[in-house]
C-alpha cells in the first residue's frame, strides 16, 4: 500500500494543482461578484504551493514512475518552476483588464490552472499517452479561454480557427504517433529510443510517422507553414488570453519537442534535423518579414513569435546537449520577453480601450518614461541588441548551429534578425520620438507596475549576467539526458 | 486474409477524407467538426490494427483515451460554435475572415 | 601596485556610466544642475584616471586580462577584459578629454533645452561605451562597444525628435550602419570559426600560421582567409567611420545637437573604425589585398568628400564633409601600413575637429540657431574668442606648418607616396589634391563666417532648432565662458600636440608592440629615414608641394569670397552640371533610394493607412529592400483569414516534408 502511494510522490505538484482547481471551482460557485478576488488569491496560492512542492522534491536524477508514464527529472522541475512563474505574472498583469471587461470570473482562473496542469503533464511526460493527454488538456483550456469573451465576434472567430486547426494538428500528431507505435511496438519514449537504437528496416513508415509528429509539434510551436493560426488567434483573442498563450505554452511546447525528438526519436536525428532546418528558415524569414507590415502590435508580436520559434528550433536541430540547453535558454527568455510585451499592452489598456495598435504607443516616453524604458528594453531584447538577454539567447543558438557545421544557417539567421530589428525599433521610435496620440493617464495598478519593472529589469540583468540561467539550463539538460 | 496493410490503407483513406473535408468544405462549420471526429477515428483504426498485429494491448488502451478526449473536444467545439452563431448569426466557414493579413 | 592599476582601469569606464545612470534615471530628482555636475564629475574622474593610466603605460606597464567572465558556451568563453597598451591609453586620453570638453560646453549649448538631463545622460553613456570599445581585449566586447556607441549615436541624432529631418537622419544612420555591421559580424564569425577564440592575443598569435589559408566563397575561386576577414572587418569600419560608399549617413547626422557632432561624429565614434584597423594590424599585415582595398576606399573618400564640402552652405555640413575627407586620409594611412600615422592623425584631428565643431556651435548660438553661412559674415569683431579659435582650428586642419594637423597630414602624404601596394599612386594623388580642396573649403567657410559683409540681418527667423527662442534683436555677442572655455582648452592641443608628439609616436617606440608592421611594408622605416626632427620638418615644408597647394587653396577662397563674390556664382552657372552633382552629393541618396525601394511610396498608403507614413518612407526608401516589401505583401495575401487556406498550408507542409524525406530514404 505504502509502495503504491509512493508511486505518486513525484507527481505531487500536479495532484496539488488539481485539488486546488476543484477547490477554486467550489469556492467560486459559492461567492458573489464582489468577492472574486478570492479565486485570484487562491490561484496565486496554488502557484506558490506548487512551487514549494516542486522545489522541495527537486530531483537530481530522473525518476520514472506511474508505470513509465510520468518522469520527474531536473528538466521538468526547472521548466515547471518557470511555468508557475509565467502563469503568476499573467494573472497579475491581466487582473485589471479582465475586471474591466467582465471576464474576472472563476472560469478564467480555473481554465488557466487547467492549462497549467496540462503543461505540467506535458513537461513531465515520458509516454505518448501522457504527452497527448497533457497537450489536449492544455489545448482544450486554451480554446475555451480564447472564446471566454462571449460577446466579441473576433474572439469567437479566433477561437473557432484555433479549435479547428488545433484539432487538425492533434490529429496529425496522433497519426504520426500511431506510425511510430507500429514501427517500434511501444508507446513509452524510453522503449521507443531503445527500439530504434539499432535502426529499423521499416524506414518509410517511420519517416512518415516522424513527418506527421514534426508537423504536429510545429503547429504547437507556430513554425511555418503550420503557423497560420498564430496571427489570427493572437490578434483576435482578448489580450489577457494572448498573453497567456504567448508565454507558458511555448515553454511546454519546447518540453514537448525535446521529449519526443530529443529523447524518443534521438537516434533519428538525421531525419528530423533536415525537417527542422526547413521549418526554422521559413519561420525566421516569414515571421520577420511579415511583421514589418503590421499596424497592430498584437499581430506584430505574433509574427515576431513565429520568428523567435524559428530561432529556438536552431538550438533543437543542433541535436546536442549544448543545443538543447541553448534552446531552453532561448525559450525561457522568450517567454519572459513575450510576457513583458503583451503585458505592456495590458498595462496601457483601460475600459473600452485596447492599446494594441502601434499608434497607441506613440509618445509613451512622455506619458510614462519608466514604462517606455521597460518597453525599450523588451524591444531591444527581442531584436537581439546587446546588452539585453535576447542577444545572448540568439548568440547561444547560433553557436550551437555553427558547432554542427551549419554556418550558412547561422548567417541566414543573422540576416533575418537584422531585418527583424527594424520593426522592433519602430516601436522604440514611436515611443521616444513621436507626440502622444492619447494623453489619458496610465492607470496600471501598482503591483502590475512593479512586476513589469522586475520583468524589464530582468531582461537587462540577465543580459549582463546570463551565466547563472545558462548554467541552470545546461545542467537541467545534462542531468536529464 | 485481411492483412495489416489493409487496415493501414483504410486508416490512411479515412484520414485523407477528413483532411479533405476540412479544406474543401467552405460552407458549414459543423462539417469541420465531423471531419475532426473522422480524423481521430482514422487514427484509432491505425492504433487498433497495430495493437492487434503487434500483440500489444497498450495501443488499444490509447484508443480509449483518444475517444474520451474526442468527446471533450466535440463539446468544446460545439460550445464555441454556439457562441459563434450568437455573435455572427452564421456558421458559414467563408464568413470567418475578419482576422487576416 | 598592479592591483591598484586594475581598479583604476575599472574606474575609467565606470565613472561615466555612473554619471549616465544618475542623470538618466534620476534626472528629475537631481535637477538640471545635479545632472551636469554628476556627469561632468564622472568624466573628469575618468579623465584623471586615464592620465594616470597613460603615465603608467609610459613607464612601460601594459596589461591584458579578464575582468569578468560573462558566460561560457561549450569551450568558448565570453569575457569582459581590458587590453591596456600605448594605443589604448592614447585613445582613452583623447576620448575622455574631448568628452570632458563637450560636457562642459553642453551646459551652455543646451541651456534652454527641455531634455537637458537626458542629453547629459546620453553623452556620458556614450563615453562609457566608447571606452569599453577601445579598452577591449577581445572581439565580442569590441562588438558590444561598437553596437553601443552606434545605438547612443542613433538616440542622439534623433534627440530633437520633433524635427522630421532628425528622425529621418537617425533611421538612415542606423540602417547604413546595419550594412557595415553585417560585414563586421561576419568577419568576427570567420575569426571565431578559424581561430577558435575571440581573444585578441590568441588570435594575433595564431594569425601567421593561418596566413596562407584559403577559403572558397564560391566554387573554383579560393580566397585568402586573411583578406576575407580583413575586408569584412573593414566593411564594419566603413559603416562606422563613414567611408565611401557607406558615408551617406554622416552629413545627415548633423541634425543632432552640435556637442554630439563634435564628440561622436568628429572626434571619437567615427574614428572607431580607424582604431579597430590599427588594433588589428597583425591581421591586416598578412593581406596586401585588404590593405590595398582600404587604401583605395580611403583615397576615394578623402578626395571626393572634400569636393562636396566646397558647395555646402550649412556651417555644420561643411565641417561634416571635412570630417569625411579627413577620415579618408586616416584610412589611406592604414592602407599604407602606416598605422601609427593614422592613429596620430586620429588624435590631432580629434582635437582640431572638435574645436571646429564647437566653434561652429558657438557661432550657431550667436546666430540664434541659424546655420546658413550665407547669412553670416563679419563675426570677427563680435566674437573674438570664437574667431581666434576657429582660425587656429582651420589652420591646423589645412596643415599649416608647426600646427598639429600639419605633422599628421604631411606624414600621411609621405606614407602614401612611399607605399608600393596597388592603388598607392591613386591614393597619393588623392591626398595631395585633397590638400588644396581642404584649404579651399575650410577658408571659404572661415571667410564667409568671420569676414566680409555682415549679412546676418538678411535671413534670420530660420531657427531650425527648437530652442531658438532667444531675442532676435541686437548684434551677435560672444558666447558664455562654458562655451568659450572648452574652445580655448581645445585650441592648445590643436596648436602644439603635433609638434610635441610626432617624434615619440611615429618614430619612437611609443606604440611598442601595440602596432605590428611586417617587414614587407617598410613605409614607416622609410619615413623615419627622412625625418630629422619636428622643427626641421616644419621648416622644410615651405619647399614642398602640399604647403603651396594649401596656400593656393586659401588664396583662391580669399579671392572668391572676399574680393569677387560674383565669381563663384558665375562658375556655378557655367559648370552647372558639376555644381548640381556636388550639391546632390553625387546623387548617392537617390541611387540608394532607387536601387532599394522603387515602389515603396505607393505602398505606404495601402499598407499603413493609419500607420506611420514618415517611418515607411525613411525606412523603405533608405535601406530595406524592395524584395522585403514584396514578400511582406505576399505573406499578407496568404494570411487570407480562411480556415481552409490555413489547413491547406499545413497539408502542403506535411506533403512536402513527406515527399522530400521519403525520397531521401
Amino acid at each position: 500500500m505504502r509502495h503504491a502511494l509512493m508511486q505518486f510522490a513525484p507527481a505531487f505538484p500536479e495532484i496539488f494543482v488539481l485539488i486546488m482547481i476543484s477547490l477554486i471551482l467550489v469556492v467560486d460557485a459559492a461567492v458573489d461578484d464582489g468577492k472574486r478576488f478570492l479565486a485570484y488569491f487562491l490561484s496565486l496560492v496554488t502557484l506558490a504551493g506548487a512551487s514549494f512542492l516542486t522545489l522541495r522534491d527537486f530531483s537530481t536524477l530522473p525518476v520514472l514512475t506511474l508505470g513509465g508514464l510520468f518522469i520527474d527529472d531536473p528538466l521538468s522541475d526547472v521548466l515547471k518552476l518557470f511555468l508557475y512563474l509565467s502563469v503568476a505574472i499573467v494573472l497579475v498583469y491581466s487582473r485589471d483588464y479582465l475586471r474591466q471587461r467582465g471576464l474576472y470570473k472563476g472560469e478564467f482562473f480555473v481554465l488557466a490552472l487547467f492549462a497549467l496542469l496540462g503543461m505540467m503533464v506535458m513537461v513531465s511526460a515520458s509516454h505518448f499517452l501522457t504527452l497527448y493527454l497533457g497537450l489536449e488538456l492544455l489545448s482544450l483550456s486554451l480554446y475555451a479561454m480564447v472564446a471566454l469573451q462571449r460577446d466579441s465576434s473576433v474572439a469567437t472567430e479566433a477561437a473557432m480557427k484555433y479549435f479547428v486547426l488545433g484539432a487538425l494538428a492533434s490529429g496529425m500528431l496522433l497519426y504520426g504517433m500511431s506510425m511510430v507505435y507500429g514501427v517500434t511496438g511501444s508507446l513509452g519514449l524510453g522503449d521507443i529510443a531503445i527500439a530504434l537504437q539499432d535502426g529499423t528496416d521499416l524506414r518509410i513508415p517511420l519517416v512518415f510517422g516522424i513527418v506527421f509528429i514534426v508537423a504536429g509539434l510545429a503547429f504547437k510551436l507556430g513554425a511555418v507553414p503550420f503557423h497560420m493560426w498564430i496571427p489570427d488567434v493572437y490578434h483576435g483573442a482578448p489580450t489577457a488570453m494572448t498573453l497567456f498563450i504567448g508565454s507558458a505554452p511555448k515553454i511546454a511546447a519546447f518540453a514537448f519537442v525535446i521529449r519526443i525528438l530529443g529523447q524518443g526519436l534521438e537516434s533519428q536525428v538525421s531525419d528530423w534535423r533536415g525537417m527542422l532546418v526547413i521549418l526554422a528558415v521559413l519561420s525566421m524569414a516569414l515571421g520577420n518579414i511579415a511583421a514589418i507590415a503590421q499596424s497592430n502590435l498584437k499581430r506584430m508580436l505574433a509574427y515576431s513569435a513565429i520568428s523567435h520559434m524559428g530561432f529556438m528550433l536552431l538550438g533543437i536541430l543542433a541535436g546536442s546537449q549544448n543545443g538543447y540547453g541553448s534552446a531552453m535558454f532561448y525559450v525561457l527568455v522568450y517567454a519572459l520577453m513575450s510576457l513583458g510585451g503583451f503585458g505592456m499592452i495590458l498595462l496601457l489598456s483601460r475600459a473600452g480601450f485596447e492599446a494594441d495598435r502601434l499608434e497607441d504607443f506613440k509618445g509613451l516616453n512622455r506619458r510614462s518614461p519608466w514604462l517606455a524604458f521597460m518597453m525599450l528594453l523588451l524591444m531591444f531584447s527581442m531584436a537581439g541588441v546587446p546588452p539585453t538577454v535576447g542577444f545572448y539567447a540568439k548568440l547561444s543558438v547560433l553557436q550551437a548551429v555553427v558547432e554542427i557545421g551549419y554556418v550558412w544557417l547561422a548567417v541566414a539567421a543573422v540576416l533575418f534578425s537584422l531585418i527583424g530589428a527594424f520593426y522592433y525599433l519602430r516601436i522604440v521610435k514611436l515611443m521616444y520620438f513621436d507626440a502622444p496620440h492619447d494623453a489619458a493617464p496610465i492607470k496600471a495598478s501598482p503591483d502590475a507596475r512593479v512586476v513589469m519593472s522586475v520583468n524589464g529589469l530582468a531582461i537587462l540583468a540577465l543580459g549582463i549576467m546570463p551565466q547563472p540561467l545558462m548554467a541552470v539550463c545546461i545542467h537541467a539538460i545534462r542531468a536529464s539526458f | 486474409m485481411i492483412s495489416l496493410s489493409h487496415y493501414l490503407v483504410l486508416g490512411g483513406i479515412l484520414f485523407a477524407i477528413s483532411v479533405l473535408g476540412i479544406f474543401l468544405n467552405r460552407k458549414n462549420v459543423i462539417i469541420l467538426l465531423m471531419a475532426i471526429e473522422l480524423m481521430l477515428l482514422a487514427v484509432n483504426m491505425n492504433f487498433i490494427a497495430f495493437s492487434h498485429y503487434l500483440g500489444d494491448i497498450h495501443g488499444q488502451i490509447f484508443v480509449f483515451f483518444i475517444l474520451t478526449v474526442a468527446a471533450a473536444e466535440s463539446a468544446i467545439g460545439l460550445a464555441i460554435l454556439v457562441v459563434l452563431f450568437r455573435n455572427l448569426h452564421t456558421i458559414n466557414v467563408d464568413d470567418l475572415d475578419h482576422l487576416k493579413g | 601596485m598592479r592591483v591598484d592599476m586594475q581598479t583604476l582601469y575599472l574606474v575609467v569606464p565606470l565613472a561615466p556610466l555612473f554619471g549616465a545612470i544618475v542623470a538618466g534615471l534620476f534626472g528629475r530628482l537631481v535637477g538640471r544642475t545635479g545632472a551636469h555636475v554628476v556627469t561632468i564629475a564622472g568624466v573628469a574622474v575618468s579623465f584623471i584616471a586615464s592620465v594616470l593610466v597613460f603615465q603608467d603605460v609610459l613607464a612601460g606597464h601594459t596589461f591584458n586580462g579578464t575582468i569578468y567572465t560573462w558566460m561560457t558556451l561549450g569551450d568558448l568563453r565570453f569575457e569582459v577584459g581590458f587590453l591596456i597598451d600605448a594605443l589604448t591609453a592614447m585613445m582613452m586620453l583623447v576620448v575622455t578629454f574631448v568628452s570632458l570638453m563637450v560636457h562642459v560646453y553642453t551646459i551652455g549649448y543646451m541651456h534652454d533645452d527641455p531634455g537637458y538631463q537626458r542629453f547629459f545622460s546620453y553623452i556620458s553613456l556614450f563615453t562609457f561605451s566608447m571606452l569599453m570599445l577601445v579598452m577591449s581585449n577581445n572581439f565580442l566586447q569590441l562588438f558590444f562597444g561598437w553596437e553601443a556607441v552606434g545605438l547612443v549615436s542613433y538616440l542622439l541624432i534623433g534627440f530633437w525628435y520633433t524635427k522630421e529631418t532628425a528622425i529621418y537622419a537617425n533611421l538612415k544612420a542606423f540602417l547604413v550602419n546595419r550594412v557595415g555591421d553585417f560585414g563586421f559580424i561576419l568577419g568576427i564569425g570567420l575569426v571565431l570559426a578559424h581561430f577558435g577564440s575571440l581573444d585578441y592575443a590568441t588570435v594575433f598569435a595564431k594569425a601567421p600560421s593561418l596566413a596562407s589559408e584559403t577559403i572558397t566563397l564560391w566554387p573554383d575561386t579560393p580566397w585568402m582567409l586573411m583578406s576575407v576577414i580583413g575586408i569584412l572587418l573593414f566593411i564594419g569600419a566603413m559603416g562606422k567611420s563613414a567611408q565611401f560608399p557607406l558615408h551617406v549617413w554622416l552629413p545627415d547626422s548633423m541634425e543632432g545637437p552640435t556637442p554630439i557632432s563634435a564628440l561622436i561624429h568628429a572626434a571619437t565614434m567615427v574614428t572607431a573604425g580607424i582604431f579597430m584597423v590599427a588594433r588589428m594590424s597583425p591581421l591586416y599585415e598578412l593581406s596586401d589585398t585588404a590593405l590595398s582595398f582600404i587604401m583605395v576606399i580611403g583615397a576615394i573618400t578623402a578626395l571626393f568628400m572634400g569636393f562636396l564640402g566646397m558647395v555646402q552652405n550649412d556651417i555644420k555640413r561643411v565641417v561634416a564633409y571635412s570630417t569625411l575627407s579627413q577620415l579618408g586620409y586616416m584610412t589611406v594611412a592604414l592602407g599604407a601600413s602606416a598605422y601609427s600615422v593614422a592613429v596620430f592623425h586620429l588624435m590631432t584631428h580629434a582635437f582640431f575637429k572638435a574645436l571646429l565643431f564647437l566653434a561652429a556651435g558657438s557661432v550657431i548660438i550667436a546666430m540664434h540657431h541659424n546655420q546658413d553661412i550665407r547669412y553670416m559674415g563679419g563675426l570677427k569683431k563680435y566674437m573674438p574668442i570664437t574667431w581666434v579659435t576657429s582660425l587656429i582650428g582651420s589652420l591646423a586642419l589645412i596643415g599649416t606648418p608647426f600646427l598639429s594637423g600639419f605633422y599628421s597630414k604631411e606624414s600621411i602624404i609621405e606614407a602614401a607616396k612611399m607605399s608600393h601596394l596597388p592603388g598607392a599612386g591613386f591614393a597619393y594623388f588623392a591626398v595631395l589634391a585633397g590638400v588644396f580642396v581642404t584649404a579651399f573649403y575650410s577658408f571659404r567657410m572661415y571667410f564667409l563666417v568671420f569676414h566680409g559683409k555682415e549679412r546676418f540681418h538678411q535671413g534670420h527667423g530660420h531657427g531650425n532648432e527648437p530652442d531658438a527662442h532667444h531675442g532676435h534683436d541686437g548684434p551677435p555677442h560672444e558666447t558664455p565662458w562654458v562655451v568659450t572655455g572648452p574652445l580655448l582648452a581645445l585650441a592648445l592641443p590643436s596648436l602644439a600636440i603635433g609638434y610635441m608628439t610626432i617624434e615619440p609616436m611615429l618614430f619612437g617606440d611609443f606604440f611598442g608592440r601595440a602596432i605590428y608592421v611586417a617587414d614587407r611594408h617598410p613605409v614607416m622605416h622609410e619615413l623615419n629615414q627622412e625625418f630629422h626632427g619636428a622643427m626641421e620638418m616644419g621648416l622644410h615644408a615651405l619647399a614642398t608641394l602640399p604647403f603651396w597647394l594649401a596656400v593656393a587653396g586659401v588664396g583662391l577662397s580669399a579671392f572668391f569670397y572676399l574680393k569677387r563674390p560674383d565669381i563663384p556664382a558665375a562658375i556655378a552657372q557655367r559648370f552647372s552640371f558639376l555644381h548640381r552633382m556636388l550639391l546632390n552629393k553625387y546623387w548617392f541618396d537617390e541611387l540608394y533610394s532607387w536601387v532599394f525601394a522603387k515602389g515603396a511610396r505607393a505602398l505606404g498608403g495601402s499598407l499603413w493607412r493609419r500607420g506611420d507614413q514618415n517611418v515607411i518612407d525613411g525606412f523603405f526608401v533608405n535601406g530595406s529592400a524592395h524584395l522585403v516589401e514584396r514578400f511582406s505583401r505576399l505573406v499578407r495575401a496568404f494570411q487570407s483569414g480562411y480556415i481552409y487556406h490555413y489547413a491547406f498550408a499545413m497539408l502542403i507542409g506535411v506533403f512536402a516534408l513527406v515527399t522530400w524525406f521519403a525520397r531521401l530514404n
